[in-house]
């Protein structure tokens, strides 16, 4: 088993609302929101479209991100793409201790 | 209670509309399992065509919906295949190893693009065309690849090659016969039809039989019997289907060309059923819906144990789903001793009529360039109405004034929509019974409308017939998303009878389904909170990519900047900045665009807001749905034949109207004089000097829907102009829906409507008030977003965290 490494992120009153911001972690590009309810979710910074874009870019409705380029809608909470498209997304642990979110991979 | 167990191959056209019949019968006494080897739920295969031009999506031909499938207790497997089906234990497998018993089997499997069995037909770059896949396949293919031969000029290779034109290939069509589609148009009708789709950009080889394909790993062309070739790298079969038997003919059912059924839709094996283009009745294999679904009435009765007439074929027709192209057929089309034909042929007007008679009776028709009598014809050859006592004439043409197509004089058990079967009695009752207005309703509650679509127009003029005043003609097009069952009109009035001023409050108060919408509804709806509120407060988070960016996004995820240029006009200074900021950042490709100025195209995200800053020039708005460019020509200032200054007047024009939001991009031109250097015919508003003044032209469109802009009026002064433009974008912007351009609007609305608002002093006053109250509020965005820290942060920085690993 590999063990999973905790990343201090950046505090929670810092993100915007309902805007991805892309960070990179250890080679992986991430996309992280903090959507209307202020859960923060983080997902990988690729739509599985062959042709996707970059999600942190996308419009984000609830606990959705749509692809900007191909409108794929993404669920933030599991990674999965909606129907009719199909596909999902690789979906990282986020923790808030002392309003400090921090991603886990 | 044991319910019965119903199991379905095939997750298509035929079947499902055979499980929902059966729901119809009778809810809850089945037990309903699918298996569909496509990995979607039941779509539209008809309009695959329209996905393949670039018209629909796929999300919009989606038939049911997962929801529908939940919602009725279907046991739904997809991107899962039958292998093997028991007849004895009642049991089919799948290939994932699924085992599942049955009490009634149905084959619903469909039918498969015929491969002509030739040498280097395995090679890659072949495919059919019959599913979403096969679309995408093809969508594909055009990025890479250029040269597209379509084999078979029936029905189903004409709307592929016209898909693959649209879609930028060059495209060979290669055909048997030597004519096209022959089974259904003679000699005449076929010449007109190539001649259109020459014209179209569809290139012909007839009379050749292909021996070979070529290529090594990929192909590179077709070798054809007498000795010639054609280049390729992307080949469609589209010359035949052929049923998809052969699952239960290995499970002992009998089969021909399909599965072989009764007058009820029954094999020759207990409990076992098939339906569709997998089945063969009385020696027929149906590849058209219409009778698909007369099957599938008769086959849900059947299982429901309720009593029903059998099925005993159907009389089809067909038509050409191709845009510019009018073309019904059904029945016979070829003359022979025993028939005596009616023919009009105006091949100036490119219109072209044929009814076959015999025995008085109408055996068969071909409409080309006019289809209009296609349902009364249609209606005469199924019902074999005797036509001895009309004259050629009335039967070519309706009684009375053929001008409408006349629903108010049309029997009532007349079809309307050939497809589902639904008669001109049923749409009205069902109006009657359950208050419909618009035509998705009637299409929900009967069927109608929803296969090809054909009948739409018709259904429309029902409604409008039906309900006298209370029908809006203009109020007819769908919800404005999924989130809500609200059009853009009832939409708009709502925001303005409660004075919404916000998207969430739109959203709550008018109850949206989705809390937060979707990506169509929320561009959408800050657009018309925005037409309506001259004040608005813009939510930027609610704009697509481009427009929240200001930038356009690359597909590298890059961006590109476009600063103005008024009317195309430069100078040294902003040339010099643009060479530095290119040079200082690496630009990689600095363009001259199409609208007469310069682009630096794959700028980081990162770099923009500084880029923005160096250049310290405006925002050329190449990604808003809001005014472009005013592309101008020389005109009088140089030019010996201008009569105007169009630079002149195309700057103040562009300073004037730029950054105002409006329902799509909006493009203005402004030439000297006739010659039209600036292609003024093309633009939205497009402004041609002339003599004494101005011709101003409107809702002319260069992109996907060329057209030819109309002549609006003929001005003296450059005031009335601007007064009259600026009057037009406003009634475009308060009347247009969000992504419709003016070439569209201008249609919908008619251009003499659009004219009698604008000739009305006291609503033209109104108007241009409104549009210079709105222009007040605009900002320049890429110089707030340089002075603005916040906006930088939330928008245009990478999140660098300091990575403290625990
Ligand atoms: C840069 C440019 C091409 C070029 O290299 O010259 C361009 C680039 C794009 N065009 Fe265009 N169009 C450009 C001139 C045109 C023209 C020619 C013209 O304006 O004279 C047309 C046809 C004229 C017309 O619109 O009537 C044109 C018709 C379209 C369309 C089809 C619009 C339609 O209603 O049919 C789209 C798609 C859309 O808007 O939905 C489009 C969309 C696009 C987008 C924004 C696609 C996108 O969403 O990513 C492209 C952005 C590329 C980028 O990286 O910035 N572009 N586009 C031109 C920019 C002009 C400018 O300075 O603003
Ligand atoms: C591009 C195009 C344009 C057309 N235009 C028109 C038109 O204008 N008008 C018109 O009336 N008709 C048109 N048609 C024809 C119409 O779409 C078909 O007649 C109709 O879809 C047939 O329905 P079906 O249910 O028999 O087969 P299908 O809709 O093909 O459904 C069969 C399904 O069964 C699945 N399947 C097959 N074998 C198995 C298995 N072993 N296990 C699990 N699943 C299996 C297949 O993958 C398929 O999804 C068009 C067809 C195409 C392809
Ligand atoms: S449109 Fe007329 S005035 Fe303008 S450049 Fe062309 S020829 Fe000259
Ligand atoms: S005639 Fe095809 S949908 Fe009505």
């Amino acid at each position: 088993m590999t063990t999973k490494t905790k990343v201090a992120i950046t505090r929670v009153q810092e993100l915007p609302v309902r805007a991805g911001i892309p960070v990179t972690i250890d080679g992986h590009s991430i996309a992280v929101f903090k959507v209307t309810d202020g859960s923060v979710y983080a997902i990988e910074n690729k739509s599985p479209h062959p042709k996707g874009g970059v999600l942190s870019e996308g419009l984000v409705s609830g606990n959705y991100v749509f692809c900007p380029v191909y409108d794929w809608k993404i669920s933030l909470i599991d990674g999965k793409v909606q129907a009719p498209d199909e596909g999902q997304v690789q979906t990282y642990h986020v923790d808030i201790e002392q309003n400090t979110i921090y991603i886990s991979i | 209670m044991h319910k019965k167990k119903i199991v379905m191959i095939g997750n298509g056209m035929a079947g499902i509309r055979t499980i929902e019949e059966i729901l119809k019968n009778s809810i809850d006494t089945y037990d309903i399992t699918i298996f569909g080897k496509e990995p979607h739920p039941n779509y539209n295969r008809i309009q695959l065509s329209t996905v393949l031009q670039g018209d629909t999506t796929v999300d919009d031909i989606i038939l049911n919906n997962w929801d529908w499938y939940e919602k009725n207790n279907i046991q739904l497997f997809t991107g899962e295949m039958i292998t093997n089906v028991d007849t004895d234990k009642k049991l089919v497998e799948s290939n994932k190893g699924r085992q599942v018993f049955y009490d009634q089997l149905i084959f619903a499997t469909g039918s498969s693009p015929f491969i002509i069995p030739v040498p280097g037909v395995d090679k890659k770059g072949i495919t059919g065309f019959r599913d979403i896949q096969d679309c995408e396949t093809m969508i594909k293919s055009a990025e890479d690849y250029k040269k597209a031969v379509v084999i078979g000029g029936g029905l189903l290779g004409l709307e592929a090659a016209k898909g693959l034109c649209n879609l930028g290939m060059d495209v060979n069509v290669v055909h048997l016969m030597p004519h096209l589609m022959e089974r259904q148009l003679d000699a005449t009708a076929a010449t007109m039809l190539k001649e259109e789709l020459e014209r179209q950009g569809i290139n012909f080889l007839m009379e050749k039989q292909t021996v070979e394909v070529l290529g090594d790993d990929r192909v590179t062309g077709l070798r054809f019997k007498d000795g010639s070739e054609v280049e390729a790298d992307l080949i469609v079969m589209a010359v035949g289907i052929k049923s998809n038997a052969q699952l239960a003919k290995e499970a002992g059912v009998s089969t021909n060309r399909g599965i072989i059924v009764n007058d009820y839709m029954e094999t020759d094996i207990p409990d076992v059923y098939a339906i569709g283009e997998c089945a063969e009745h009385r020696g027929m294999v149906y590849g058209l819906v219409a009778p698909l679904y007369e099957q599938a009435q008769v086959l849900a009765k059947r299982i429901c144990q309720v009593d029903t007439e059998p099925y005993q074929g159907s009389v089809t027709g067909t038509q050409l789903k191709v845009a510019g192209v009018d073309l019904y057929s059904a029945g016979e089309i070829e003359d022979d001793e025993t028939t005596k034909s009616i023919k009009v042929h105006n091949d100036y007007e490119g219109v072209y009529k044929k009814v076959v008679i015999r025995d008085n009776l109408v055996v068969g028709t071909v409409l080309y360039g006019e289809t209009a009598e296609s349902t009364r014809l249609f209606r005469m050859l199924s019902k074999q109405e005797d036509v001895s006592e009309m004259t050629s004439l009335s039967i070519l043409q309706a009684a009375g004034e053929a001008e409408e197509s006349d629903v108010a004089i049309m029997p009532n058990d007349e079809l309307v929509c050939g497809c589902n079967g639904v008669t001109k009695g049923t749409i009205v009752d069902a109006i009657h019974a359950q208050d419909l207005t618009t035509v998705d309703q009637v299409g929900g509650c009967t069927n109608a409308g929803r296969s090809c679509g054909r009948c739409k127009p018709m259904i429309a003029d029902l409604l409008a017939h039906t309900l006298g005043d209370g029908f809006d003609a203009a109020n007819q097009k769908e919800a404005i998303c999924g989130c809500t069952t609200l059009s853009r009109d009832e939409v708009v009035a709502e925001i303005r009878e409660k004075g919404l001023s916000t998207v969430k409050e739109v959203m709550h108060v008018l109850e949206w389904q989705n809390e937060e919408g979707c990506n169509k509804c929320r561009p959408a709806l800050n657009y018309y909170l925005g037409m309506v509120y001259p004040d608005y407060k813009d939510e930027r988070d609610s704009r697509l990519v481009n427009e929240k960016m200001h930038a356009n996004i690359q597909k590298d995820c890059t961006y590109s900047v476009v600063p103005r240029m008024y009317g195309g006009v430069t100078n040294p200074e902003d040339l010099k900045k643009l060479a530095d900021v290119a040079i200082k950042y690496d630009v990689p490709l600095v363009k001259l665009t199409g609208g007469q100025r310069i682009g630096l195209f794959g700028i980081k995200k990162e770099d923009l807001t500084a880029i923005w800053e160096e250049l310290d020039m405006p925002s050329g708005y190449a990604y808003g749905k809001s005014l472009r460019t005013v592309k101008t020509c020389v005109g009088a200032k140089f030019c010996r034949y201008g009569t105007q200054d169009s630079m002149g007047l195309g700057m103040e024009l562009e300073k004037k109207f730029e950054r105002l939001d409006t329902p799509h991009k909006f493009k203005m031109g402004v030439s000297g004089c006739p010659r039209n250097c600036a292609e003024s015919g093309i633009k939205d508003i497009g402004i041609i000097g002339i003599d004494g003044g101005w011709e101003m032209y409107v809702a002319g469109n260069g992109g996907t829907d060329l057209r030819a802009g109309d002549l609006l009026y003929t001005v003296k002064t450059k005031e009335e102009l601007i007064d009259i433009a600026s009057a037009f974008l406003q009634y475009y912007r308060e009347t247009g829906k969000y992504l419709e351009r003016t070439s569209k609007w201008v249609e919908r609305l008619g251009l003499d409507h659009i004219k009698t608002v604008l000739e009305d002093d006291t609503q033209r006053k109104e108007l241009i008030d409104r549009l210079n109250k709105t222009l007040a509020r605009y900002n320049e965005p890429w110089k707030e977003a340089v002075e603005d820290g916040e906006i930088q942060d939330k928008y245009y920085t990478k999140l660098e965290p300091q990575l403290t690993t625990v």
